[in-house]
């Protein structure tokens, strides 16, 4: 009677495991297969053990490519969170222009990646984007196809608009949940508007920032569509970044083994930053419980 | 410390109101002696906080002026005033500890640290958090923080007025009639102009000198506690102060005698000709059961409150309370219900109206 029970369970489990294999182990384990074995057409596999994870930890190519990421989303979360607080705290709090204000910001945010790259690609262009071309016109030697800081700082400036909105966004819930009351004892108590940012919405608002550094850390340390289509990863190698170079490696060389080492590293810096993180948050949590 | 006179004062929230009702305030005249401990009172929404916010300037009222002495604030700034004022539901600065919350508004006046230091210190001790002064506030208990903010509050002296807007509703109970007190003996040494918001009754009595009842946007009686328990100037107050409030009865006035459907009921003092609704009210504490004098009464309930007991009943098809007192036995004897000629007010459309003795 137990084992008909049993078995009964297992048979109700077996859809998620079912889901579960198809849609994360298999694929996983496939990645880890090509990461493991040299492959050859006809599906040839020669086991090499942790050669491509070797290979790939000592790559200069890999190096740079990882410099150059951690250096962009560095340079973006420095500017859009402190650029996202200083929109939401300027935001109108009620009325018309507040729903103005939330939908003109949300746009970005909907806007497919890839017509973004769009978007900026034709924008920027020295012949006909209105951005280049006024550049151009106004004597600036700008060109994004063949120096790499203007490639840079395009990118940069398209992941600013496109993403500042996000945080501005969350910042702007965070505040708009700070009782009215917190702002009238400030004024009692006679507090300058710095001091009131410093004690009164920055500690309301860090539960949110936290989230939306989280968020802008991992997008922007996956970014692949919107350079892509923009640069193409150019001039020369200048904005490749991780997942760029992952996909030429795959695609473009059809080496299969080093890039699945490759992606595989790649997910475990993502996991292992996100687990900091998280680990980071709950504990200053528990120290302000405490 | 100053006088706070308010003249033609009225506020509404409303960009352009039109009739009487869009007015959270109405227009009135009102003079806050210095030094007096005041507590505001009425039931919720009748514009008590509004009336705090415009004296400590949080509020612009849409007319009229708020002066300080003979200084006009109505357009200074909330810092200008000097003024200290405790919501109703705590306000801590969760980053700094007990100790930085306290200090808060004096280092941001500039005082001096040693100073600062003994202040906070006498503060802590009174509303004792001189064990927690190291803390951080974020995690304290709901009283613990609404004592920071009572402290907070408190810890300027040289302010003009201290305004409490119901400080006390997230306190328990013990901890409360404490820092009533401490409030109390705080007013007695330092002479601060104090105003109390509460729709508690008791808390109000206990703590003010002067009781000033609030209804419907409106001040309608400023006096002692006895004023407003004997001498209510409006139905609302007679109905509000007191537990349960004042009976109030349907009649017909003329002269010194009042006429409920054919019964009559002597007044302590005779009436001129009376226009609107006319209501006699009597409190619970002076209307006396009897087998025989006053007015027919149908007994529907007793209840035992402990100190004495209160009976429910009904005379004339309008509702009556009596506090009997204890140890009175309450038999079928008990047909009639009598009233102290000198305890019956009159009221005209709810504003009572004086009588010549």
């Amino acid at each position: 009677m137990d084992k008909t029970q049993n078995n009964t369970a297992w048979f109700l489990v077996l859809p998620v495991l079912v889901v579960v294999a198809f849609s994360a182990i298999i694929p996983l384990m496939t990645v880890v297969n090509y990461a493991l074995n040299d492959t050859f057409g006809n599906n040839q596999f020669f086991w090499v053990g942790l050669e491509w994870f070797e290979e790939m930890v000592t790559s200069s190519r890999l190096h740079n490519a990882l410099g150059r990421q951690v250096l962009f989303s560095g340079i973006i979360l420095a500017i859009e969170v402190p650029l996202g607080i200083f929109i939401a705290l300027n935001m109108p709090k009620k009325g018309f222009w507040a729903s103005l204000c939330l939908v003109l910001m949300a746009l970005p945010l909907l806007i497919p990646f890839n017509v973004v790259g769009t978007i900026w690609q034709i924008f920027g262009r020295v012949d006909i984007g209105l951005l280049g071309h006024t550049l151009a016109a106004l004597g600036i030697d700008y060109n994004y196809t063949n120096d790499s800081l203007d490639a840079w700082i395009t990118v940069v400036v398209m992941d600013v608009w496109h993403w500042t909105s996000l945080v501005a966004l969350l910042a702007y819930a965070g505040l708009q949940s700070i009782p009215q009351a917190y702002y009238q004892a400030a004024k009692i108590d006679q507090a300058s508007r710095w001091a009131v940012f410093r004690f009164i919405e920055l500690p309301k608002m860090k539960g949110v920032l936290l989230i939306a550094i989280l968020l802008r850390f991992m997008d922007s340390f996956m970014i692949y569509t919107e350079p892509f289509v923009l640069t193409g990863g150019g001039p020369g190698n200048s904005t490749t970044f991780l997942s760029i170079d992952l996909v030429k490696m795959a695609i473009g060389q059809f080496d299969l083994g080093p890039a699945a080492a490759f992606s595989l590293m790649y997910f475990l810096v993502i996991l292992l930053v996100s687990w900091v993180f998280y680990t980071v948050m709950t504990n200053l949590d528990r120290q302000e419980s405490k | 410390m100053a006088q706070i006179t308010l003249k033609n004062l009225a506020h509404s929230y409303f960009p352009n109101p039109k009739s009487d009702n869009d007015f959270a305030l109405k227009e009135m005249d009102h003079v806050w002696d210095d030094g007096g401990a005041y507590a505001l009172l009425g039931s919720s929404g009748c514009g008590k906080s509004t009336l705090l916010n415009i004296i400590s300037g949080l509020l612009r009222p849409s007319q009229g002026r708020v002066l300080f002495g003979d200084r006009d604030v109505t357009d200074a700034a909330t810092a200008e005033r000097n003024i200290a004022q405790v919501f109703q539901f705590p306000v801590v600065y969760d980053t700094m500890t007990v100790r930085e919350n306290l200090a808060f508004p004096l280092r941001n006046r500039g005082m001096d640290a040693a100073y600062i230091a003994a202040r906070v210190q006498a503060i802590a001790k009174m509303i004792g958090m001189e064990d927690n002064l190291k803390r951080k506030a974020q995690g304290l208990t709901a009283d613990a923080k609404q004592k920071i903010s009572l402290g907070r509050g408190m810890v300027r002296e040289d302010v003009n007025a201290i305004l409490f807007d119901e400080p006390l509703t997230v306190i328990d109970p013990h901890m409360k009639w404490e820092l009533r007190t401490q409030l109390k003996q705080l007013h007695q040494e330092f002479r601060h102009t104090m105003i109390y918001v509460t729709h508690d009754q008791t808390e109000a009595l206990t703590f003010a000198d002067k009781v000033v009842v609030m209804y419907d946007g409106r001040v309608v009686q400023m006096g002692t506690p006895e004023e407003l328990f004997e001498t209510p100037a409006h139905t609302f107050v007679g109905y509000f102060i007191g537990s349960p409030g004042m009976n109030l009865l349907d009649a017909k006035i003329d002269g010194n005698r009042a006429h409920l459907q054919g019964a009559e009921v002597s007044l302590g003092a005779a009436y001129g000709p009376i226009k609107g609704r006319t209501q006699i009210g009597i409190r619970p504490e002076y209307a006396v059961l009897t087998a025989g004098d006053g007015l027919p009464v149908v007994i529907k309930r007793v209840e035992d409150v402990g100190r004495h007991r209160l009976v429910r009943a009904e005379t004339m098809g309008q509702p009556l309370n009596i506090i009997a007192p204890e140890g009175m036995s309450i038999g079928t004897d008990l047909t009639h219900v009598s009233f102290a000629p000198q305890k019956i007010n009159v009221f005209a459309d709810d504003w009572r109206v004086g009588g010549a003795a």
